[in-house]
């Protein structure tokens, strides 16, 4: 039934990702401590929320370079806004960082839709054009812990389990693994259980023919970059609550990073593709690798020739895939 | 009237639009701040500063020509420099006049390295995207990440600072009054000009780009064509990396970022279609001067970096958007 | 007799100042087999377009049911039980069959969420009701053409249709899988649904519809019950084409040696040894059913199979042909099916269209000669009678007529000694055609080109060349000579190898 679907994409990158996690313990087995786990978990989250965003604009055929932009953006107004209004809420900051962030996402939206341009080049754009304005308008200052709205610092420490290790010190696993995997069950629904997930699917696969069986392929759209937007706006108020800090200039670069975990995890660059799953698993194989080249004794400065040679591989792996289908 | 506006707005007289963009941008800044924009060591330090994003615009252009795209031109550009900067050090140390005062061929064998870096990152890339038949897109994010992340392996971390005389004199140097960066960007636009519209190799490449199918229909040699391309764009990307490093005299993994954002700006603005079979020489030229007296005109006028930024961002969205606007009258 | 289902009245529609249609009248009567017979550019694909509710006509008017639509959109066309099916079929490839079909009806339904089990359930019903086993959960992509279309008709029933267009549907598909959708047609008619069955193969005609209208330049020129009709009479309707008295004479000049010689030609799967000699000046028709691999002897003379087995000389001399530069270099040069899409770079000027295969060869140290590329591009315009003010102007300007002549012309400069034409005077106006023939028998004639001719048209075919292969499953199973043949007697051949 679906099951054999999964056993193409899905499950190929779980036994690799398996693999990987065998090599390095074997490597060094101090990676299988529990530390080093939870501590891997937890740098999932806010990647992962938003890679979530950056499937569902790829499946939908486009692509959004922007998000991390917004995420920052959303962050850094934010938090600015609460330590300048005394606030120490968190659903509400939230709420905020979410809107500033789906609301760039329209302007993305809107660009695409209503102008029909390429949305790498769209999304640069906008990238640029948000991240000059955070920096150049509002301001390069970074918030730093002890400026920080305590709610967030309270709320982004919130923890699961708390362990104590050998050597006295205390290591958790973080409450916002439950927010990253609310958000992929959520987008998981969008995407395989209602008619606009579907919709999504279909634009990607065939866009004419979508629009020919009538999907409402400007309500899909605007529902894909508002939602990548959102996504990401949420995803980087977290970080500066899981952090402690909020840096204007961070998740420089991050894009490419981001959309080699989504590529990684299954979907495909000309849409149509793609799992919350898949993705998941691809993010999770890029901080593991990331991560861990540390205890491998390997210096972090490879980090980056290593990420690329995993985009390149699996692109290779799956581009055959893709293309075969054009062609 | 409309006849004249229909001409003027025609797909065709992009170079004459981007012309007046560029006098118009002039007079604002001239406007604006009358003093400071027109006395010559502005306009004169722009002539230094220019020439390494317009190659690297030129080396997106070139791409796109056959509806690829190079996003590692920024990751060549600085393993090219630190590279050479590598070379020299471990000739004639890190600093003292060894270095400073070296041989011309010992800089010669600086710079070969840093082409040949060119070379074989462009090499790469063909084979990607030529043989292997990876999307461009992905194929040069992916080896973009490897040629920084080979940078960053090779410094550890930190700028590679200290070059030859010769070198410095790349980025910084005069010829009868003439910045060196610009007589060797006119030089290599000038050939990548004739190269586009004079030889086969140009002709074919556009060919490619407009329909695959049919160039290959048509015996065109596309696995060659656009292999080339990207060995083309690779070291236009280097030779930019020797200018930035020879104008800074030094050389790091993440130099230059915003660079790629801004080539891509100005390879769209001058007229390439991102899809394939359009772009030329001379609109980059245009819109990388309009882009720099408008970067120039900002920064005297007090602005930061960030907001040049937040400038050309809106910039290419309102450029696209008014590309879009103009083939809907048609 | 029964009644009207819808009508189209006097209806144009033009688009930026080509007219599509012009004035056209049909009517379709309910749960009849109808079919539109016309030629590729003939205006069939703006009328389904028009009944679909995609175009608005220019003027004239749309019933349905007796009563005039104003404004017929898609989603009316729908309501009114109008479904069509295009060539492409508009499946979702990466999508599962499943949803495939059951999708545009939760749609319609007004769905927001998807329930998975009623969504199988209804896949199921669709496939049963057709009759056809095809598995739920694969993928569309992995489907063969055959099966996608089955997919298409099973989607398009689903909404219980009065009408159902089908757009070529017999293109891609082999023999037998035509017999089955044959088949299905007239199940579906059984049930009361009429079928309005869109086509250029006179064959099939009469193998399937009730009633028939012809269309020509966008209006109609013939329409009635079938019966009324011959091959002959419809393949004249369609095309415009007289049948003019002389054939293509053509008499081997004293002493000359062969210009094309194939011995065993053998591609797996497509071709098995093809035996053939041409002499300079031949003109050589070739046809068959789709699979026969009359294509495919293009594309394996052309070199774009590499891996090809068997001998082929040019002028005595063994070509490799590994390589379509490989072909090109013998001499053998192809002009594609589609010229829009393998042909042509629609958005660049005729003169590079013209250059395209040339400008290698025009350049002297790596520098093109554009004095001479300009004569050679002018000389060619001149020589293929191509209408335009001037060879600046983009190609996608031209007529189909003109267009096709730029991409002969192209390898007219590569001087040509095998000129293999697919198809070469598809979608082209009457008057067009009847000059590109002429001037593919002068080039035969003049130059001493060895020219194959591979077409559907078998009028043109008897026309034009001097002797007709006829292939079937990678063989070549009949050879006649054109002046011992007739149009007829070809068409009963092919179908008899159906």
């Amino acid at each position: 039934m679906r099951l054999s679907v999964l056993r193409r994409s899905e499950t190929v990158i779980a036994l690799v990702l398996l693999a990987a996690m065998l090599l390095i313990g074997l490597i060094n087995p101090a990676f299988w401590n529990l530390a080093n786990l939870f501590s891997l978990a937890r740098s999932n989250v806010v990647i992962g929320i938003m890679a979530l965003g950056v499937l569902t604009v790829m499946i939908s055929g486009g692509i959004d370079v922007s998000f991390p932009a917004f995420a920052v953006a959303a962050m850094y107004l934010t938090v600015r806004a609460m330590v300048a209004w005394d606030w120490q809420g968190v659903a509400g900051p939230f709420v905020m960082a979410t809107a500033i962030g789906l609301a760039l996402g329209l302007i993305n939206a809107a660009f695409v839709y209503g102008l029909r341009m390429i949305p790498l080049i769209v999304t640069l754009g906008t990238g640029s054009l948000v991240r000059g304005f955070l920096l150049g308008v509002v301001g390069t200052s970074q918030v730093n812990i002890d400026r920080m709205p305590k709610s967030l610092i309270a709320f982004g420490s919130t923890e699961l389990t708390s362990l104590s290790d050998p050597a006295g010190g205390h290591f958790a696993l973080s409450a916002m693994l439950l927010i990253y995997l609310a958000m992929a069950l959520l987008v998981h629904f969008l995407l395989t259980h209602t008619m606009l997930g579907r919709g999504i699917y279909a634009l990607g696969s065939d866009g004419e023919a979508a629009r020919r069986v009538g999907f409402d392929r400007r309500l899909t759209i605007f529902v894909v970059y508002a939602l990548a937007g959102a996504l990401a706006g949420f995803a980087g108020l977290l970080h500066g609550a899981m952090i402690w800090l909020a840096n204007p200039r961070d998740f420089n670069g991050l894009e490419l990073d981001v959309i080699a975990a989504v590529v990684l995890g299954g979907a495909s660059i000309f849409g149509g593709r793609g799992s919350v799953l898949g993705t998941m698993l691809g993010v999770f194989m890029l901080v593991m690798v990331s991560n861990s080249l540390i205890i491998m004794h390997i210096a972090t400065t490879w980090q980056r020739v290593v990420v690329g040679f995993i985009v390149i591989i699996a692109t290779a792996a799956t581009s055959w895939r893709d293309r075969r289908r054009i062609a | 009237m409309q006849f004249t506006m229909r001409r003027l707005f025609g797909a065709d007289n992009n170079l004459l639009q981007l012309a007046l963009l560029t006098l118009m941008i002039f007079a604002l800044m001239t406007a604006l701040a009358p003093d400071k924009f027109l006395r010559p060591y502005n306009l004169l330090s722009i002539t230094y500063v220019a020439p390494e994003l317009g190659l690297l615009s030129i080396a997106m252009m070139v791409t796109m020509l056959s509806g690829g795209i190079d996003l590692s031109v920024i990751g060549i550009a600085n393993l090219s420099g630190i590279l050479a900067g590598i070379f020299y050090h471990a000739d004639a140390g890190a600093r003292g006049p060894e270095l400073t005062a070296m041989a011309p061929l010992s800089v010669l064998g600086g710079i070969l390295i840093a082409l040949a870096t060119g070379v074989l990152g462009g090499a790469i890339n063909g084979v990607l995207i030529a043989r292997l038949r990876i999307t461009p897109i992905l194929a040069t994010i992916g080896s973009g990440q490897i040629f920084t992340g080979a940078a960053l392996v090779l410094t550890g971390g930190p700028a590679i600072v200290g070059y030859p005389d010769g070198w410095g004199f790349i980025g910084n140097g005069a010829v009868f009054g003439i910045a060196m960066p610009l007589l060797v960007f006119l030089l290599l636009a000038g050939f990548v000009a004739l190269l586009l519209t004079r030889t086969a190799f140009g002709i074919n490449l556009a060919l490619i780009g407009t329909n695959p199918k049919a160039a290959v229909f048509a015996g065109l040699r596309l696995v060659r064509t656009v292999f080339f391309s990207y060995v083309l764009s690779g070291t236009l990307a280097s030779v930019a990396g020797v200018i930035l490093s020879g104008r800074t005299n030094a050389a790091k993994s993440d130099y230059g970022v915003s660079y790629l954002l801004q080539a891509v700006l100005i390879a769209v603005l001058g007229g390439s279609n991102p899809a394939g079979g359009r772009g030329s020489v001379a609109g980059i030229i245009m819109a990388l001067l309009a882009l720099m007296l408008l970067s120039s005109g900002m920064q005297l006028l007090r602005f930061s970096n960030f907001m040049v930024d937040l400038v050309w961002g809106a910039f290419l969205l309102a450029s696209i958007a008014l590309n879009a606007l103009r083939t809907r009258v048609r | 007799m029964s009644e009207p289902l819808i009508s189209l009245c006097e209806v144009s529609k033009s688009f930026g100042g080509v007219q599509a249609l012009a004035g056209l009248s049909l009517t379709l009567r309910r749960g009849e087999i109808h079919c539109l017979a016309g030629e590729n550019g003939s205006g069939k694909s703006t009328l389904i377009k028009i009944i679909a509710g995609i175009y608005r006509p220019d003027s004239g008017s749309v019933l349905i049911d007796g009563e005039t639509i104003t404004q017929l959109d898609p989603i009316t066309a729908i309501a009114h039980g109008i479904q069509v099916i295009y060539q492409d079929f508009s499946l979702f490839p990466t999508l599962t069959v499943a949803e495939n079909l059951a999708l545009p009806s939760e749609i319609h339904a007004g769905r927001r969420l998807v329930r998975w089990r009623h969504v199988h359930q209804l896949a199921r019903a669709a496939l049963a009701r057709l009759g056809i086993d095809i598995d739920l959960a694969a993928n569309v992509e992995t489907l063969s053409t055959a099966e996608r279309q089955l997919v298409a008709i099973a989607r398009a029933l689903m909404s219980a249709p009065r009408l159902l267009v089908m757009d070529e549907p017999t293109t891609t598909l082999t023999g037998r899988e035509v017999e089955r959708l044959f088949a299905i047609v007239r199940d579906i008619q059984r049930q009361g649904i009429a079928v309005l069955f869109v086509s250029h193969k006179i064959r099939e005609m009469f193998d399937i519809s009730e009633r028939i209208t012809v269309i020509r330049n966008g209006c109609v020129v013939a329409a009635g019950a079938i019966g009324e009709f011959n091959e002959a009479a419809l393949a004249r309707a369609m095309t415009g084409q007289e049948i003019t008295a002389e054939g293509y004479r053509w008499m081997p000049p004293p002493g000359a040696k062969p210009r094309l010689e194939i011995r065993g030609l053998t591609v797996p799967g497509e071709l098995q040894g093809i035996d053939l000699r041409v002499m300079p000046g031949e003109i050589i028709g070739i046809s068959g059913l789709l699979g026969s691999g009359r294509t495919e002897l293009a594309l394996a003379l052309f070199g774009l199979r590499p891996t090809h087995q068997g001998e082929i000389r040019v002028d005595g001399r063994a070509a490799a042909l590994r390589s379509v530069q490989q072909a090109v270099s013998a001499g053998i040069t192809y002009v594609p099916e589609d010229r829009l899409t393998e042909g042509l770079f629609l958005t660049q000027t005729i003169n590079r269209n013209l250059l395209a295969a040339s400008f290698e060869a025009l350049s002297r140290y790596f520098l093109i000669d554009f004095a001479r590329a300009r004569r050679a591009s002018a000389d060619m315009i001149a020589e293929m009678q191509i209408t335009t003010p001037s060879g600046e102007r983009p190609v996608m300007e031209l007529s189909g007529g003109n267009q096709q002549r730029v991409v002969i012309g192209r390898w007219l400069m590569r001087d040509a000694r095998v000129l293999i034409l697919n198809g070469p005077t598809v979608g082209v106006d009457v008057g067009s055609k009847a000059g590109i023939h002429r001037r593919i028998r002068d080039l035969a004639e003049s130059r001493g080109v060895a020219v194959l001719m591979i077409s559907d048209d078998l009028p043109e075919l008897v026309q034009n060349c001097n002797r007709i292969l006829i292939l079937h499953r990678g063989k070549i199973v009949e050879e006649v000579m054109a002046e011992a043949t007739t149009e007829a007697i070809l068409s009963e051949i092919l179908k008899a190898l159906s």
